[in-house]
């Protein structure tokens, strides 16, 4: 190119500079590497699912025998999927129905708060179980939750109640895991609402003020429809993530006791893993995959009118 | 304060002083422990109450029994490499998304945000049988593949949403004085991406410590587990060692603590990345 001392703004569009070779040249060079890797390591697992999923093999024999779709009917058929699938939604609405109202509440007091000091400590805290892993988290809490050396057994026992086995029992482990899942992720969509709750101009607030309304109801009335569209964003996030949730729980009860707190994933693992059933650990991997995309796709549907700029 | 606010502020006051026990006794409990001695949870003291002798025998015992430190430079390096990849590759791509149109731009972009929604446990037969194909089952870059390509879509998403509000006039400036499009990558785009590539290195750093399964699905021999992992094997190993396996809890999750007090705003900033936008 010619060289120009003084640059025309604005004169050159895109296409007039588009000296074919060089820009063609980059546009494979830079996306080849990044489309290779999710070609490999997610496409190609995909479908790959699917396509074993017409097998019954141990996954060392050169042989895979094929079956069509025996693993899919016996996928239908078997309860302690369907047992885990409902496991799954138990999880997504209770975590839903606590973890949005909780970290909304949360972030009114922390927003009101403002920078005091109390807050501060306050909010440096609550963070910190955004930084431990699921599976640091989930040992923690084993000893927390444990009959004999726990604190909460203590604490129930020292004003009068009396302790369970919290992931021992059948009606419990599952709640018990819960609880945990809310403690994890409740700060983070507190967070999330804080940074919303800021975006929302002062001048609306003042109005509000002049017009007399109540704190109260300056958040009901004003703030909340307002941010919406972060409501809509953390209960997608929320939906996503409780479909996916296999960590905490197989290292609180791998599932159990008697498949009560088994999800889809940790049955999938068993399948695949210990059982060496590859065929049908991949008929519950596809099966999973359809499930959270049906989820996934329809939460985006029918939240669409909720969306706002915030 | 007017007064009618009072009970609000009060409430407010209340509920947070509430959380703050609920988010951080789980913490007291597992930082006092770790200083307890290995019988004093049995002997009946409340496990509320201070060690008897506080001491740092726990900590001693796990550090220098040979493999934490193995475990941890596991991590790091795995962890490093990853990140670096991640970031290079996802800058590369969302330079191309961001500034140069071509036809099925929308569509590709489309197909690799579509990976934000994928459950990785889909995956897990298939990348193992793949990994062990391949060779590389059973070693520490078994993890390299996986962690890369389930980063990128998230990756490339946020960068490009950054690279976009990058004002056109420099690199406009850059092209007039006969830079190309690689060029004009490496030395206006990179440099000027800085904010974004941190607070995605911090995203994606914290996402991969704390990375449990594919670990545990490709990894089988002791040496090449990284800490997540180890941690998981330290508690069969310890089984009834309860103030030992608190020791490690702690000192796993320490190196973020760490940097989380040293740059609270932006640790905070990037692991809320996958959220905020």
């Amino acid at each position: 190119m010619a060289t120009q001392i003084i640059p025309k703004r604005k004169a050159a569009a895109p296409r007039k500079w588009f000296t074919w070779d060089e820009y063609t040249l980059t546009i494979i060079l830079f996306l080849l590497p990044s489309l290779l890797l999710m070609a490999v390591f997610v496409v190609y697992p995909i479908l790959s699912s699917f396509h074993l999923s017409l097998f019954e093999w141990n996954g060392i024999d050169p042989v895979r025998t094929p079956v069509g779709l025996a693993n899919w009917e016996r996928l239908l058929q078997d309860d302690i999927f369907w047992r885990a699938f409902r496991n799954n939604l138990t999880v997504v609405a209770l975590s839903i129905m606590f973890q949005m109202p909780m970290g909304m509440l949360l972030a009114i007091m922390m927003e009101r708060g403002g920078r005091r000091f109390i807050f501060r400590v306050f909010k440096t805290v609550y963070f910190f179980p955004m930084l431990m892993s699921s599976v640091s988290i989930g040992i923690l809490f084993k000893y927390i939750y444990d009959p004999s050396f726990g604190i909460i057994n203590e604490t129930l026992e020292a004003i009068g109640l009396e302790g369970q086995s919290w992931l021992g029992e059948t009606n419990l482990a599952l709640f018990a895991v819960v609880a945990v899942i809310c403690w994890q992720y409740t700060p983070f969509y507190m967070i999330l609402f804080l940074a919303s709750l800021n975006s929302v101009s002062e001048d609306l607030r003042d109005a509000a003020r002049i017009d007399g309304a109540r704190e109260f109801q300056y958040y009901w009335y004003v703030a909340l429809p307002l941010v919406r569209g972060t409501v809509r964003t953390a209960i997608i996030l929320s939906l996503i993530g409780s479909l996916k949730y296999f960590d905490l729980i197989w290292v609180m009860t791998e599932g159990g006791p008697n498949n009560a707190s088994e999800l889809m994933a940790t049955y999938m693992y068993k399948k695949a893993f210990p059982s060496f059933d590859m065929g049908y650990g991949s008929a519950v991997a596809s099966a999973l995959f359809i499930i959270v995309m049906i989820l996934a796709l329809s939460a985006f549907y029918f939240s669409r009118r909720l969306e706002t700029e915030v | 304060m007017t007064l009618h606010k009072l009970p609000g502020q009060l409430f407010g006051l209340f509920l947070g002083l509430v959380w703050l026990l609920i988010a951080g006794i789980p913490f007291y409990f597992m930082v006092i422990t770790g200083f307890k001695g290995r019988f004093e949870l049995f002997s009946g003291g409340s496990v509320f109450s201070f060690p008897e002798n506080p001491s740092f025998e726990n900590y001693n015992d796990v550090l220098t029994g040979g493999t934490f430190f193995q475990y941890l430079g596991n991590s790091v390096l795995i962890v490093s490499v990853s990140v670096i990849l991640i970031l290079v590759l996802s800058s590369m791509a969302s330079y191309v998304f961001a500034r140069i149109p071509f036809r099925f731009s929308n569509v590709l972009f489309g197909l690799i945000i579509a990976g934000l929604v994928i459950p990785l446990h889909v995956t897990l037969i298939p990348v193992y049988l793949l990994t062990r194909e391949i060779g590389l089952y059973d070693s520490l870059w078994a993890l390299l593949g996986p962690y890369v390509a389930f980063n990128l879509p998230l990756s490339i998403f946020i960068l490009t949403e950054f690279m976009r509000q990058i004002p056109v006039e420099l690199e406009e400036a850059a092209r007039i004085d006969g830079s190309g499009p690689m060029r004009t990558f490496a030395q206006v785009i990179l440099p000027l991406s800085t904010p974004g590539l941190a607070t995605l290195a911090i995203y994606n750093a914290v996402i991969l410590w704390n990375e449990f399964v594919f670990a545990f699905v490709l990894i089988l021999s002791p040496e090449y587990r990284p800490l997540p992992l180890a941690i998981w094997e330290y508690q069969g190993e310890y089984s009834m060692n309860i103030p030992a396996i608190m020791a490690v809890l702690s000192l796993s999750t320490l190196p973020l603590i760490m940097i989380y007090i040293i740059g609270q705003e932006r640790v905070v900033k990037g692991i809320m990345a996958g959220a905020l936008k």
